[in-house]
């Protein structure tokens, strides 16, 4: 799968990398000022791409150009690559101000200019009181900021970003995720960001594609991808109960990895292989068998409760596994615990239906 | 002074240690010689001789420079026997030990040119240790042979400057047969024992700097009989040939 | 009657309390400080401290001090030029043959001193396998030369200096040198401003080391370089001769060898170091 976009594309690879245990095969299109965010669980072959990118693991077949050029044999120093590492690797022997001077300076730019330089990346990021201080006194949010200053400063083509929330703490990580957004939104060339974390990808990137195993298993704009998830993976992460079945007309047959047997109503007809996903809101748990309108009813019983924001989140098996999200008062009046049995529906409205 | 001279005192002792109960039993014994290194190859041969006389008795020889051993002799080392290459260092013994049954001069040994086989840089006399670019090696002064260097030196009036000062004879003589010096002033004995490894060039001055090697029983050692005892085959006929073999002159 | 119950306590309960010594390490411990350091002791207690001033400003000791000096600093010099580059070889790439040169670079290290100069004597002498085509081409031969005494110091002191870069180098981050290289540093850059910054703690403990090592260093040259004062009659060869001669006049030197020692050693503190 290729991305769509005009066709003066930033970067147009197409990466394969064979190890023993492991394979990598995925195609990458990405547009002028586009970010491109590649989502997957440990393992999928996000970092392997990212780093095969910039250089540092070379590529069994394949290609990587830049704005056209070739770059597939080049080595790291000679790509436009600018990259910004999970553990930022600021130098920790040279000052704030000399890190962000570093690429320039290696490219040939004499120190006094590149100096000049690096105070302005740094003022444009807020920290030019900090330029003479070592990586080390800076918070973990700083010397993000001092990272992609850093990768920003040999002016790149392509910006690759590995997991760069993933070392900052949660409550550090909401304002500088927005301002990584702007800053992002104002770069001209190229990004691609890897991350393990939904929320990432939906509030950096224009555009994600989902690895797994080493394969693109779906692309698209984020809404896309959380609206209709293809793989259990992506379902998971973005919260909600997906299905895979055979549909005929308004019913749904799910398949046996799903729910043997079991039959979700859907709104509108449908034929054939399809993926069926509903929200866990979208579940209402009852004491006896409800009378009315939910066309999708079944037994189930409780297997796990456990909070989630200001919901509770019940996991239910049975004929097919189902989350839902109920309110405190609910659980407290339906007195749910592992174990008890009760009434899962949820409306065929509820149900996103898609082929597979 | 012959160490014949020697020879009824030394009776005595022997009689004496002969009749002491259980000197027959020389099982596991070791009698320590302390001896200048140019005695490496005569006291050497001299010291199986010993042991097959003597048997259960073993000899251990320390061969250096005479007064890294007079130095050590006199901060306390034990040792039985003591010989040097000249009596200056064996007075330090004398005065700073004590010594019995000697000191007595035992032999003789003069100086010679040792060059390689092949001779490279043309020595042929004291003269032409001082010309330029030939890389002489001179025994250090503190020791016996050094400063008999330097006498036979002065006597012949020439200045010579070494590549390097050594510290033992036989340290010396290993520089001219690997090749490394061109000339070293050693005694006549040490370019005997080289065999062909060295070529050995007479100098008229060497009578000016003859070294008496002494030989005395330590004070204060732990085998006195046996000590006498190997004293007695330096001095037996036995051991004037072993030395006169060896290049040695007998006072 | 016992003043205190405490240690009564102690025995009958036969459990260790706090406070009480572990005698069975202590002991140990303080012979084998004893043995360490008794006899530097013994050199203060035994110095000719009214003669000290004349006998440290004679020729002699002047000579063998500053010839030591500079042996020692030039070896270390030529260890960091030629060691550093081994140390990253043997590190960072996968070249066959690899554990054989590791192992012979640690020859030295385990090789009696003395044997290295026979060596080095047999090797690079007049007479020698290779010496004696410097000398038919050039006439000059190394031994008897104080460059002979820097190159037996060389032999006996690098590999301490390579086995210590060596670690340090392993011990860096290699993702440092990935980042470098995204910034656009060839791989000469990266070693330059990226690694060995990072490894300097490192190198310079193991050109301390080399130093310390090159300074006392005696066997090797003694037969290889020779004995002249003032061109290769380093502090070590001083003392042993002299102790010969004049045992006070080798107490001297060897107080001063012991001040020189200390005093590197102070200065090049572990903050600089590195050891944590």
């Amino acid at each position: 799968m290729s991305s769509g976009g005009p066709g003066a594309a930033v970067l147009d690879a197409h990466l394969v990398v064979r190890r023993p245990g492991f394979g990598l095969d995925v195609r990458l299109r990405v547009a002028p000022g586009q970010v491109l965010a590649l989502l997957g669980p440990n393992g999928a072959g996000k970092s392997t791409a990212l780093r095969a990118l910039a250089g540092l693991v070379p590529l069994s077949e394949g290609h990587v150009l830049v704005d056209g050029a070739d770059v597939t044999t080049a080595p790291a120093e000679r790509r436009p690559v600018g990259m910004v590492f999970q553990d930022y690797l600021l130098f920790p022997h040279l000052s704030v101000v000399e890190n962000v001077a570093f690429g320039p300076r290696c490219r040939g730019v004499p120190a006094r200019r590149a100096r000049r330089l690096a105070l302005d990346l740094l003022a444009e990021a807020g920290l030019d009181g900090y330029a003479a201080a070592r990586p080390g006194a800076l918070s973990g949010g700083q010397q993000q900021r001092v990272a992609l200053a850093r990768a920003l400063a040999v002016r790149p083509r392509l910006l690759l970003l590995d997991e760069p929330m993933a070392a900052l703490d949660a409550h550090t990580r909401v304002s500088v995720r927005t301002q990584l957004r702007r800053r992002l939104a104002a770069f001209a060339g190229a990004t691609v960001l890897v991350t393990h974390d939904p929320l990432d990808a939906m509030v950096l990137a224009d555009r994600v594609l989902v690895l797994e195993g080493g394969a693109a298993v779906q692309e698209g704009s984020p809404a896309e991808v959380a609206r209709r998830p293809r793989t259990g993976y992506v379902a998971r992460l973005v919260g909600v109960n997906l299905y895979r079945g055979r549909a005929s007309g308004t019913r749904v047959r799910l398949a046996a990895s799903s729910g043997e047997g079991a039959v979700l109503t859907v709104a509108e007809s449908v034929e054939g292989e399809v993926f069926a996903a509903f929200p866990p809101r979208a579940v209402a748990l009852y004491r006896e068998r409800p009378a009315g309108s939910p066309r999708n009813v079944w037994p189930l019983t409780v297997d796990g409760v456990e909070p989630f924001g200001d919901r509770v989140r019940v996991h239910l098996t049975g004929v097919l596994e189902v989350n839902a999200d109920i309110t405190a008062a609910a659980l407290a009046e339906l007195a749910l615990s592992p174990g008890v049995r009760v009434w899962a529906g949820v409306k065929a409205t509820e149900v996103e239906c898609y082929p597979a | 002074m012959r160490l014949s001279r020697l020879a009824a005192p030394l009776c005595v002792a022997l009689a004496a240690c002969a009749c002491a109960p259980g000197t027959s039993e020389q099982d596991g014994r070791t009698l320590t010689v302390f001896a200048a290194a140019s005695l490496t190859e005569v006291f050497g041969g001299l010291g199986e001789r010993f042991e097959e006389e003597h048997p259960g008795v073993t000899v251990e020889f320390s061969f250096a420079g005479s007064s890294a051993l007079a130095e050590q002799l006199v901060r306390g080392a034990s040792a039985d026997v003591f010989a040097s290459a000249d009596t200056a260092t064996m007075d330090r013994v004398v005065d700073g030990v004590g010594v019995s049954l000697g000191p007595e001069v035992f032999a003789r040994n003069t100086l010679q040119i040792a060059v390689p086989p092949d001779n490279p840089a043309g020595v042929g006399s004291l003269d032409d240790l001082a010309a330029d670019g030939v890389a002489v090696v001179l025994c250090a002064e503190e020791v016996p042979c050094g400063a008999a260097s330097r006498t036979v030196l002065e006597a012949a009036g020439v200045a010579v400057e070494p590549v390097s000062w050594e510290e033992d004879v036989k340290a010396a003589l290993t520089r001219v047969r690997l090749g490394e010096a061109d000339a070293a002033l050693v005694y006549r004995t040490d370019v005997l024992s080289a065999g062909g490894g060295v070529l050995g060039v007479d100098f008229p001055e060497s009578g000016e700097a003859v070294n008496d090697y002494a030989i005395g029983v330590v004070d204060g050692g732990p085998e006195p009989g046996l000590a006498a005892e190997w004293i007695a085959l330096v001095a037996s006929p036995e051991g004037e040939k072993v030395l006169t073999d060896a290049g040695f002159v007998l006072p | 009657m016992p003043v205190s119950s405490f240690p009564e306590r102690g025995r009958r309960s036969g459990r260790l309390s706090a406070g009480r010594v572990p005698w069975l390490l202590v002991l140990p411990a303080l012979l084998g400080l004893g043995f360490l350091v008794l006899p530097l002791a013994g050199l203060l207690v035994r110095a000719p401290w009214s003669a000290l001033g004349a006998r440290l400003l004679s020729a002699g000791v002047r000579d063998a001090l500053l010839l030591s000096l500079g042996t020692a600093t030039a070896a270390t010099a030529v260890s960091l030029l030629l060691g550093v580059p081994l140390a990253w070889l043997l590190a960072r790439t996968g070249f066959p043959g690899r554990r054989v040169v590791r192992a012979l670079v640690t020859v030295p290290l385990v090789l009696p001193p003395v044997v290295g100069g026979v060596a080095l004597l047999l090797v690079l002498g007049r007479n020698g396998v290779l010496g004696r085509y410097l000398y038919e081409w050039t006439g000059y031969s190394l031994p008897f030369t104080t460059a002979a005494v820097v190159v037996a110091q060389v032999f006996v002191a690098m590999p301490f200096l390579v086995i210590s870069v060596e670690g340090a180098l392993r011990g860096v981050d290699r993702r440092y040198e990935e980042a470098a290289a995204t910034l656009g540093a060839t791989r000469w850059t990266v070693f330059r401003r990226v690694t060995l910054p990072m490894v300097a703690p490192g190198v310079l403990a193991g050109a301390v080391l080399c130093w310390s090592r090159a300074l006392g260093e005696f066997g090797a040259t003694i037969m290889f370089a020779g004995n002249f004062p003032g061109r290769t009659q380093t502090m070590p060869l001083a003392v042993y001769l002299e102790m010969q001669r004049s045992p006070e006049a080798a107490i001297v030197l060897s107080l001063v060898l012991l001040a020189v020692s200390v005093l590197v050693l102070v200065l090049l503190r572990d903050r600089w170091t590195g050891t944590p």
